[in-house]
């Protein structure tokens, strides 16, 4: 079966495998676990110091790329110089701030024959957390209410809206509990400084938090779905450990969600169960989350399945998953020679 | 009242609630408790169950039965149905 597997050149961003995890490191274990083809790792990164650029066992050849704020043409320009050495025959972007660039560019990426699987922009535009409050009341799905502020003085009397304590969150990263106005100032200074405007004021939904990621065909089918309970958190929200479940509730959640958004690609919600039981949206991110990987342990290999539909290939809605099984991160530190850091660093690639 | 059907229980006293991804550690009276629920006993021969194994008076051994029951409802791991 392995000798006529074909051989994909997939190229993977976010190697950042830190506290705060990006997805790629997990999403290429997934690729490098794909029964119906054979891949070599494209690594895309931002910083030296990512590291997925020196775990070579699963990164085959790393190229930085210009940051988002450069702009696409930079990042064209940038793609065209790998895309001549290495020939890749997919890209799978898996941070949020880098999605639109990429999304601009699927047309032109296609022509040179890279092929990606991404949400369309009104999706992507819908799901965007100053909008997540009206995506989900035009669809029926209970997301806490919202408030977009640009500036401190919007802030004030903010508790006539909200109860204490609520959230405040960045637009893309972020988010802090602030019990009273002087957290909420304080928060908006330090997330704002890092994220930039909007901030987003969120009504705090007492519960447990549970999330699900999936993969949606486009059509309105969701073709992957695996509910995961955070067991172990970080100080920055991250999970360090969860278990897949089996919750219904959660898996229609997100075949309505699916099925209304005819959402393309793949995706991860954030959800928090009251005490009453009920599911609250707090967020939904387009792409696979850091996770990933308890999907591809429990028999959804979604990184695999994103693979095939960026290539037009079919892929059957998977209809199992193991329940009850745990991913437990770990940290580990890898020796890396000095002159694999001066050549990612003076040279842009490794 | 029973024991969701969908919660496993080792024979070590590890519960777990597959829906909610939630998991517990019984010791050994509640898990004696559950299994004697999982086998369809009453709340008197449970009690009589418990005053054998850990020589205490119905008493005592019914308080205790009330008190695990509350926390077994509470944690969500009864159903009502077939009441």
């Amino acid at each position: 079966m392995t000798k006529n597997r074909p051989k994909l050149t997939i190229g993977v961003t976010g190697l950042n495998a830190i506290d705060s995890p990006g997805p790629g490191v997990a999403v290429i274990r997934g690729l490098r676990e794909a029964e119906s083809f054979d891949c070599r790792i494209i690594g895309l990164s931002y910083e030296s110091l990512e590291p997925g650029i020196y775990m070579h066992h699963l990164v085959d050849k790393t190229y930085q790329i210009p940051y988002p704020s450069a702009g696409t043409e930079a990042l064209m320009q940038r793609l065209q110089y790998i895309q001549q050495k290495e020939k890749m025959d997919v890209i799978i972007p898996n941070f949020d701030a880098e999605l639109f660039s990429f999304m601009r560019l699927s047309g032109t990426l296609r022509s040179m024959g890279i092929n990606t699987f991404l949400p369309e922009n009104e999706q992507f535009e819908a799901r965007q957390k100053v909008n997540l409050y009206n995506f989900g009341k035009e669809h029926g799905i209970s997301v806490p209410p919202a408030k977009v502020i640009y500036t401190l003085g919007e802030a004030q009397n903010i508790d006539k809206d909200f109860d204490w304590p609520l959230v405040v969150k960045g637009k893309y990263y972020d988010a802090s509990l602030a019990y009273n106005p002087e957290q909420v100032r304080s928060a908006f200074n330090k997330i704002s400084a890092k994220w930039g405007l909007p901030i987003i004021i969120q009504k705090f939904i007492h519960g447990s938090e549970y999330n699900v990621t999936g993969l949606g065909d486009g059509q309105g089918n969701t073709l992957a779905a695996v509910p995961m309970r955070k067991q172990y958190i970080t100080d920055k929200g991250k999970a360090w450990g969860g278990i897949s479940i089996a919750d219904e509730k959660a898996i229609e959640l997100t075949r309505h969600f699916v099925k209304a958004s005819r959402w393309r690609g793949p995706f991860e919600l954030e959800l928090m169960m009251d005490k009453e039981g009920q599911y609250h949206l707090l967020e939904i991110n387009p792409r696979m989350p850091a996770w990933i990987y308890l999907a591809v342990g429990v028999g959804q290999n979604i990184p695999e399945a994103v693979a095939r539909l960026a290539m037009g290939w079919p892929v059957k809605p998977f209809e199992h998953y193991e329940v009850g099984k745990m991913f437990v991160r770990y940290s580990w530190d890898m020796i890396v020679d000095i002159s694999e850091f001066e050549t990612i660093s003076t040279q842009g690639e490794l | 009242m029973k024991i969701k059907s969908n919660i496993a229980i080792s024979d070590n006293g590890f519960v777990f609630n597959p829906v909610t991804g939630e998991s517990f550690t019984a010791n050994p009276t509640g898990l004696e408790i559950m299994n004697q629920m999982r086998r369809g006993a009453s709340a008197p021969q449970i009690v009589e169950t418990l005053c054998n194994m850990f020589q205490v008076e119905p008493t005592q051994a019914e308080r205790d039965l009330q008190d695990f029951i509350e926390m077994m409802r509470q944690y969500h791991l009864l159903t009502y149905d077939e009441e």
